[in-house]
């Protein structure tokens, strides 16, 4: 029992894939100034991590290691490809603006991590909870991020008015910087710094 | 002096070790050594000794940064006391309005104490709010992380106003300083453990988050409704025709233009950097590399020239004087905790900025003004060459005596 709370439980906050392993950055920076393309890429990235990590540990003893890499990746593709596939048809315009980062799950370091060094050596289903568990640690950063970005960058939430802006009559002005994607930096930066007070295990000792 | 000195004593034991007050010890100590020479002494016996420690170094910045601050404040006034005579404008509006009328020195554009008092109300409130603000955080970070206040932050809360049009909104100057001061400077550890210059990160987090209130026409005269851009603005779009049309060379040395209020001046920067160099604060490694990098690349893009990009057309020595390059140069290149330590690293470092900073005005169409972000780039560059410098050093020494 406890092994299932492990896998499923600590990637969240404890072994965050983002603000502890730092992985996966390159989406954060990309997606998260609207939160309904976040939110999206959240829902692919869980998709995606969860049943690449059943697939591959339901083979992993019959995969000969030299080709491994070769095979995780074939797994992963197929179901980016899945995918994207079903928001082209089902959600064209969000589809469209997340462009190639749909595609780009692929080499998202997390996936090919967690299947590399935790579905290679487990069980189908302690390896499916891990990689649930990491697509929700990696989703939870990437909220966090994208709520900042969209209030602050543009006013809105999911694309409702929350802030009237000072350009269309409003108080709130606008903050350029948010719509960057550097600011995405700023803000994991704020994320760890918040994760490192509370969880005080995860400082490293000065030596 | 005799009563306060009383009055700190008395004090002390309420912030002393296990009592009440123990907390907020930084406080007392900043105020306590504000006025007085700190009383301790080293006990162990060997330790560096330097005639200048580091509040005299800072002090030496701001003494140096007086003539930028004075022009800083003649040339708002000037600025917009011109524009309103130009516009038919007599009253300031609002409380500013209020205070020159009852000193009544008037709006006259060639009374100098009149734009000396004009440019100082501007000046002066976003002086105001940046140290207040700035100072808490300082406060908050000293008491929560129990290390000194020191004075760093006098340097940063006067070069940040410097870098700033006049009209820019108060609440933007607290928002900036609080950027900077948190997380260009005090995550990392405090002063000394910065690797950007905290009054340019500010600055940048302010260019790129209101990019309205700090670039284009409409900022950097106060006044409502006038527009007009800045030289280097002018330049970008017209070339050097359009410049020189509206701008003698020693006008802009001298520093009459529109701009940052801090950056127009290139004769106050000048004086500053004397001053800088006779205290021995900043280095002249920096300053001479970065101008030598910017003549070299800026005189190689006017000997090239070029039919479509009216940058070309600017000659070498006119970009010392226009925009901020000058006052980077003078007071931000040469920050000694975010440049590069090591004597030839130095001259790298300055010698990259210097380039970069006409790269960035000549072939980049979005900034016409690239001094901030070629500073800023330098900094994050100068750890990295002072590791190879110090690399290259023990490599030579080793093959020495091998």
């Amino acid at each position: 029992m406890s092994k299932v709370k492990e896998a499923l439980f600590d990637p969240i906050f404890k072994n965050n894939p983002i603000a502890v392993q730092v992985l996966g950055i390159c989406s954060v920076l990309a997606v998260t100034s609207k939160l309904e393309t976040t939110v999206t890429m959240c829902l692919a990235v869980i998709f995606v991590v969860t049943l690449s990590n059943l697939s591959i540990s339901l083979i992993r003893n019959h995969i000969p290691s030299s080709i491994r890499m070769i095979v995780q990746m074939t797994i992963i593709a197929s179901l980016v490809i899945l995918v994207d596939q079903f928001l082209k048809a089902y959600a064209y315009e969000i589809s469209k603006q997340l462009s190639v980062f749909v595609g780009l799950i692929i080499t998202n370091c997390i996936i090919m991590g967690r299947a590399e060094a935790y579905a290679m050596k487990n069980g189908p289903w302690l390896s499916m909870l891990d990689g649930l568990g990491n697509g929700i640690g990696y989703s939870i950063v990437l909220l966090a991020v994208g709520f900042v970005r969209e209030l602050l960058g543009s006013g809105k939430l999911l694309g409702y008015v929350v802030l009237p802006l000072t350009i269309d009559g409003g108080w709130y002005p606008a903050n350029g910087l948010l719509l960057l994607s550097p600011s995405a930096f700023f803000l994991i930066g704020f994320f760890i710094w918040g994760l490192r007070t509370w969880k005080t295990e995860l400082v490293e000792k000065e030596n | 002096m005799k009563p306060l000195r009383y009055i700190l004593d008395r004090l002390e034991p309420y912030f002393a070790k296990g009592n009440k007050l123990e907390k907020l010890y930084p406080v007392y100590e900043v105020i306590d050594t504000f006025f007085y020479t700190p009383g301790g002494t080293a006990e162990e016996p060997c330790h560096v000794r330097d005639a200048i420690d580091f509040k005299r170094m800072m002090s030496a910045v701001l003494v140096a940064l007086i003539p930028c601050v004075v022009m800083a404040m003649y040339n708002t006034g000037l600025q917009a006391n011109t524009a309103m005579a130009e516009m038919g404008i007599s009253e300031v509006p609002g409380w500013r309005g209020m205070v020159l009328s009852w000193t009544g020195v008037g709006c006259d554009a060639s009374n100098v104490w009149a734009d000396l008092l004009h440019g100082a109300l501007y000046f002066v409130p976003i002086y105001i709010v940046c140290m207040v603000v700035g100072i808490l955080w300082e406060m908050l970070f000293a008491v929560v992380r129990n290390h000194e206040i020191n004075e760093g932050f006098f340097v940063t809360g006067l070069l940040f106003p410097l870098t700033l049009p006049a009209t820019i909104p108060l609440w933007q100057v607290a928002v900036g300083i609080t950027f900077g001061v948190v997380l260009g400077k005090e995550v990392f550890g405090g002063t000394g453990r910065n690797f950007l210059n905290p009054a340019l990160t500010a600055r940048a987090f302010l260019f790129f988050a209101y990019p309205a209130q700090i670039s284009g026409d409409a900022v950097w005269t106060a006044v409502d409704g006038f527009s007009g851009a800045t030289a280097l603005g002018v330049a970008a779009g017209g070339g050097m025709a359009a410049v020189t049309e509206q701008l003698s060379w020693l006008q802009a040395f001298v520093g009459t233009m529109q701009g940052s209020m801090g950056e127009t001046s290139t004769a106050a920067c000048l004086i500053g950097a004397v001053l800088l160099l006779l205290f021995g604060v900043a280095s002249w490694r920096i300053m001479a590399s970065m101008l030598i990098g910017a003549m070299a690349l800026a005189g190689l893009f006017f000997a090239a020239g070029s039919t479509t990009n009216p940058m070309f057309t600017m000659p070498p020595h006119w970009h010392l004087v226009l925009g901020g390059f000058a006052f980077g140069l003078v007071f931000m290149a040469t920050d000694p905790v975010s440049a590069s330590m090591t004597n030839l690293g130095q001259y790298i470092y300055g010698g990259l900025i210097g380039a970069m900073v006409i790269l960035v005005r000549v072939v980049n169409p979005a900034f016409p003004e690239g001094t901030m972000l070629a500073i800023l780039f330098g900094n994050v560059f100068a750890p990295l060459i002072d590791y190879y410098v110090v690399r290259a050093n023990i490599k030579r020494r080793a093959l020495r005596h091998a």
